[in-house]
């Protein structure tokens, strides 16, 4: 069934979501580490202005290991009140390692530890007391490839809201089902076929409806890891487009191999490389002014 | 000339046809300049030699063997005047004149039976010496023959590696021949069996007593082979084990494949893992002196009746059999649930229990239902435990505690000891065994289609 | 729309928390039963059968003083003819009056006679025949006890009492009084090693059973390794893409599901009434033991074969080589470790098989070692069946002990297995 999903224009790019990020990013940071060696630039601290007044979410000093190997070095970071905040660096440089210590998806990966301070509203993500579960419903996720669950589109939708017990009525969760529908775009696209199986959309659509499931649970941060590397520059497009209207109620943060995706829907961006977290800027002042060499490197294309 | 002494002969030859045909393919290039004008390594020029000197000899002594006995049994038999109508009457004047031929007379020696050992013994002889010399004629021939077709020109590889390549295709195909001879060996029978008892009787008939009268005139004689009580032990026995295996190898797998640490998955996998290993007839020794007093012990605890050897005390024992069947394929089909769809349900927030129940087992289900079908067709066909803990009455109940048999059961007790083949007792297991293999048959297709197209969804 | 605020939704989701995570540790703790369950199934197995078998490596040995007394035998000289017919159970009967004098009447002299194995006799002839000096001679010797002697001793040790049986409290004394002046010890079993199959427990042994059993795996080896692998590089290699190809596929993954007593049937039918091959042959019984585990060897051949990356395939190809000598000088070598592994695992299988066996006949009493292929044997697992079957109770501890002898060898093969997958496996 998938098979009919992926059109021709919607290959998947060269790199896939690997089921174990640890040994990826090894390989590929030995790699990273040889090319920048050659522009041989130490990267001391982070540059520009990591913090904000009205931080969602804040990080200080974030560590973090795959068994003995560290993935992320010394991190510190705030996202802002419904802010769109785009994470860019070559790839196996840790930011999607550090987007997903953000809802603690990194708990599943084992020999996995995270050092630091983490908060959401003022409150530890990794106190001893949290329960990963709400806080999970709290902080959504988007994947990089669509993964919508083996049932129908409406199923997808209802399956949050139905494990968490959000809905005491039918009548709510249709409601439910229906909003997210919309507010992902994709309302009127599926309306007539809710009862489809959501493996059976196009690649666009099937991010969307990922899209979908996940605010469906009313979460108040969504993490989005390379939410289109999979798909078409139309459904790419799209899904830009959605980043943006969500940005009223929800605050984002996203991993993006593209600089120009960065460069369209957020507000600030971190530049991360080889783990460590170059520069933090306003979006703009990232692309036409950066502070730091190493970020003016990757932008300007001599590496990457 | 004995066979194994004209085999070792046709072995020697066989060499030299390699030996020669090499030597030669050296020769003739030695006047070309050099291997290099040959089409193929003189090696394979010997080869080709000895095939052609082996390979049709081969194949007609094993012909031979395969069909001397019966050919001259036919010719012997074919002598007698007045020989006794029956087959079983034919076997034993036959086995008579076999033993006078080879000097153990047994009984009285009439003229005609002289005869006919004479007969067997000059047959056996003129065809000793006919085999020797048709096989020495066929593989010096066709070597010669082989070794004149020598020449640089002569792609002998191509030759060699047609004929290899054939081999390779008749050893694939041993598969076919099989399931052929499985189906014939029991069509066969039943098909003579039916003639005997019919279908209807044996499919639908509840009484089964297949022990023949030894006089027809005594009473109840004709033995009845109503299958029914058989097939709903079969189905009562599997569906005990079903029920301790399903839950618990799933259950198992489940945990092995979500929940447990690299150091439990490494103790604890290979430990199911034995229970595989362990030969039927050990889980029927258990089952027989440990489970089954065990289990009648408790029921008469409880103030329950229990058979010695109950259904209960079988079924449970098969299950654990196949406890580790049904754990190493749900593992397979469980891991190959992407993990991009547990990263999605949790990413919602999730209970790891929830991913697995509402998202892992659903995505996995059509395999799961492929390896419990799987399960299900190993455990009708399962044999020794029942033969050896679930007894012989043919039982038509619903208390798991009574005695029941089963189809397997039935089939060995039919078989075992001495058997007369034409007696419908003898055939009606062939005709069980003809169910059983349909049954099975019949699950195997659903369940490797059902695997099949699962994998194909996630490859 | 009515939309639920955040807050609302954050109250419903906190209130079903506490009954969710008492879900999930229900869950687990099923998960954690169901493993528990399953090791509790193999220690309880793997308990039972070597606390009933261990007790038969040690057999009750009785020391008595025996006189080749030429009276007795009714033999003048050692020749074939005399010892044929010569009366050793009439020394042993004497030694045994000799050691209980007191003993008088004909039910107990009976009572006395049944302490000693009736195989006893058998070795004293074997001990003049390689011996014909001995005669008119004594001397001391080692008798297995009979079966019950033996079961009563053994239940010695486990309680005062002891099991009785059909053992009298007469016959138990003289048990007592011989054990107590060390005329009966418990003694390694070698019997249990180097005999036959007997009708007398503490004369039956897995000898001629295992070298059945040995006799038929090797017919199973030499068939279907090299049809096995032969059928598996036909079709990973050479097979084209067509319908035979996928009838053959299908008919081999179906084989291996097939219950194994049709193959018996197969057997029966075609070997035996057809071919008329010898009954109870460990030729007819490798046979059919290699259409079983052909399925077992062609598909592991086959994922074997698929290991070997094509590059290599490419790499010989681009030298020129043909299809054939690829696959022979390049792909075979390199997957022949998966494919020995394959072996060692389908003969383990093909070794504890006992429903087909018992369909052609396997099931004979078998007294002698069987000397060739086309012998009249048995194989070990069809002995533990004949043995299970058996009503004395010196049987069961034989039982467990001759499984714990085919599991010893079947563990071996597997262990053997595993390491070599271990040793050999080449990772790309």
């Amino acid at each position: 069934m998938t098979t009919m999903t992926l059109n021709a224009g919607e290959a998947g790019p060269a790199e896939d979501q690997t089921a174990n990020p640890a040994s990826e990013s090894a390989v590929e940071q030995s790699a990273v580490k040889a090319r920048a060696a050659n522009t041989n630039i130490e990267v001391t601290g982070t540059v520009g202005s990591p913090f904000c007044d009205d931080a969602k979410l804040s990080m200080r000093n974030v560590n973090v290991f795959y068994g003995e190997a560290q993935a992320i070095h010394d991190v510190s970071l705030d996202i802002g009140r419904n802010q769109v905040v785009a994470m860019i660096g070559p790839s196996g440089c840790g930011k999607s390692t550090f987007l997903r210590s953000l809802n603690r998806m990194n708990d599943t990966i084992e020999g996995c530890r995270v050092e630091g301070e983490l908060t959401l509203d003022g409150e530890a993500i990794y106190g001893p007391k949290v329960d990963v579960v709400p806080l999970r419903a709290r902080v959504g996720m988007v994947f990089q490839k669509p993964n919508p669950f083996p049932k129908s589109i409406y199923d997808n939708v209802a399956y949050g809201p139905k494990i968490h017990g959000i809905a005491s009525r039918r009548a709510e969760l249709d409601e439910i089902v229906e909003n997210s529908l919309r507010r992902a775009g994709l309302w009127n696209e599926v309306k007539d076929r809710l009862d489809k199986p959501g493996t059976g959309l196009s690649g666009g659509q099937q991010q969307r409806l990922c899209i979908a499931r996940a605010i469906a649970v009313s979460p108040e941060v969504i993490l989005m890891d390379e939410p289109c590397s999979a798909l078409d520059p139309i459904a790419t497009a799209r899904i830009e487009e959605l980043i943006d209207e969500l940005r009223q109620n929800y605050t984002i943060a996203i991993v993006t191999h593209s600089m120009q995706q960065a460069a369209r829907v957020s507000q600030r961006t971190a530049y991360f490389h080889l783990g460590k977290l170059v520069e933090v800027n306003d979006t703009e002042t990232v692309f036409t002014n950066p502070e730091h060499e190493l970020t003016e490197a990757y932008i300007t294309g001599r590496f990457g | 000339m004995q066979t194994p002494t004209l085999f070792a002969l046709l072995l020697l030859l066989i060499l030299v046809a390699y030996g020669t045909g090499f030597s030669r393919a050296l020769g003739a290039a030695r006047s070309r300049g050099g291997i290099r004008s040959l089409a193929s390594l003189p090696s394979y020029y010997g080869v080709h030699t000895a095939l052609w000197c082996g390979l049709p000899a081969l194949i007609i002594l094993g012909l031979w063997l395969v069909f001397d006995d019966a050919i001259i049994r036919t010719l012997v038999m074919g002598g007698i005047v007045d020989k006794p109508e029956s087959l079983s009457g034919q076997n034993l004047l036959y086995a008579q004149i076999q033993n006078m031929a080879s000097g153990n007379l047994v009984g009285e020696a009439t003229p005609q039976l002289t005869a006919a050992a004479e007969h067997l013994n000059s047959l056996r002889h003129g065809g000793q010496w006919l085999q020797t010399a048709l096989i020495l004629i066929l593989s010096v021939g066709l070597g010669a023959y082989a070794l004149l077709k020598v020449s640089p020109e002569m792609r002998a590889r191509e030759k060699v590696e047609k004929v290899l390549r054939a081999i390779l295709l008749m050893c694939a195909c041993a598969a076919i021949f099989t399931t052929v001879g499985i189906l014939m060996s029991v069509l066969f029978e039943s098909v003579r069996f039916f003639q005997a008892v019919p279908v209807t009787e044996f499919l639908f008939g509840l009484h089964w007593s297949p022990q023949m009268a030894l006089r027809a005139d005594q009473v109840g004689s004709s033995g009845a082979f109503g299958a029914v009580p058989l097939f709903t032990g079969t189905l009562m026995v599997s569906a005990i084990a079903m029920l301790v295996a399903v839950p618990v190898g799933l259950m198992s797998a489940i945990y092995l494949a979500e929940y447990a640490g690299n150091r439990v998955r490494a103790f604890a996998k290979p430990l199911i893992e034995i229970l595989a290993g362990v030969p039927t007839v050990v889980y029927g020794f258990f089952a027989a002196l440990t489970v089954a007093p065990f289990v009648r012990e408790l029921a008469q605890s409880v103030g329950l009746e229990a058979s010695s050897e109950s259904a209960l005390a079988a079924g449970l024992v098969m299950g654990v059999m196949i406890i580790p069947f049904v754990s190493s394929l749900s593992d397979d089909v469980i891991n190959a649930v992407p993990q991009s769809l547990r990263d999605g349900a949790l990413g919602l927030g999730s209970t790891k229990s929830e991913t697995v129940r509402k998202v892992v087992i659903p995505a996995a289900l059509p395999g799961i239902v492929g390896g419990v079908l799987l399960a299900v067709s190993r455990a009708i066909g399962e044999t020794m435990i029942v033969v050896m803990a679930a007894g012989l009455a043919a039982n038509l109940t619903a208390n798991p505690l009574e005695s029941v048999t089963t189809v397997t059961v039935q089939i060995v007790t039919l078989l075992v000891g001495d058997q007369e083949f034409d007696s419908p007792k003898t055939l009606a297991a062939f005709a069980l065994g003809l169910m059983l293999f349909i049954s099975t048959l019949i699950l195997n297709f659903i369940a490797l289609h059902v695997v099949k197209k699962y994998r194909e969804q996630y490859d | 729309m009515t939309d639920l605020t955040q807050t609302q939704v954050r109250e419903r989701i906190a209130a079903r928390l506490a009954s969710r995570h008492r879900k999930e540790k229900l869950f687990r703790g099923l998960g954690i039963a169901s493993i528990a369950f399953g090791v509790l199934a193999v220690l309880v197995l793997f308990t039972d059968i070597i606390s009933k078998g261990a007790s038969a490596f040690v057999q009750t040995d009785i020391q008595l003083q025996v006189t080749y007394d030429p009276a007795e035998l009714g033999i003048e000289q050692v020749d074939e003819e005399s010892l044929a017919w010569a009366n050793f159970d009439g020394v042993i009967r004497a030694a045994l009056r000799e050691r209980f004098p007191d003993v008088s009447g004909r039910r107990d002299k009976r009572e006395l006679y049944s302490l000693v194995s009736n195989g006893a006799g058998f070795e004293l002839r074997e001990r003049l025949q390689n011996h014909p000096e001995l005669l008119g001679k004594s001397e001391t010797l080692w008798f297995n006890a009979d079966d019950d002697v033996d079961t009563y001793v053994k239940s010695l040790s486990k309680s005062e009492d002891g099991f009785l049986g059909r053992t009298s409290e007469q016959k138990a004394q003289w048990i007592l009084t011989l054990r107590e002046s060390g005329e009966l010890k418990k003694r390694f079993n070698t019997t249990f090693f180097t005999n036959g199959d007997s009708r007398e427990p503490e004369q039956a042994g897995i000898r001629a059973a295992l070298v059945g059993s040995l006799f038929t795996l090797l017919v199973t080896l030499v068939l279907s390794f090299p049809i096995g692998v032969a059928a598996a590089i036909y079709l990973e290699e050479f097979a084209p893409k067509n319908r035979w190809t996928d009838l053959i596929e299908v008919n081999i993954n179906n084989l291996a599901a097939v219950p194994s007593i049709v193959f018996g049937l197969l057997g029966l039918a075609i070997f035996i009434n057809f071919f008329e091959l010898p009954r109870s042959a460990p030729l007819v019984g490798g046979l059919v033991l290699t259409l079983m585990t052909l399925p077992t060897i062609i598909i592991s051949s086959r994922a074997s074969l698929k290991s070997v990356p094509p590059s290599i395939r490419e790499a010989a190809m681009g030298m020129g080589a043909s299809r054939m000598q690829v696959v022979l000088h390049h792909v075979l070598p390199l997957a022949m470790p998966g494919m020995l592994t394959g072996a060692i695992i389908g003969m383990a299988q093909a070794l504890g098989e006992t429903a087909p066996l018992l369909m052609i006949g396997m099931v004979a009493f078998i007294v002698d070692v069987p000397h060739g292929v086309t012998d009249p044997s048995t194989v070990l697992p069809v002995q533990i069946f004949l043995w299970a079957d058996s009503p004395e109770r010196a049987f069961v501890e034989r039982t467990s002990a001759a499984i714990m002898v085919l599991l010893a060898v079947l563990i071996t093969m597997n262990t053997c297995a595993v390491w070599l997958r271990k040793k050999l496996e080449r990772r790309w």
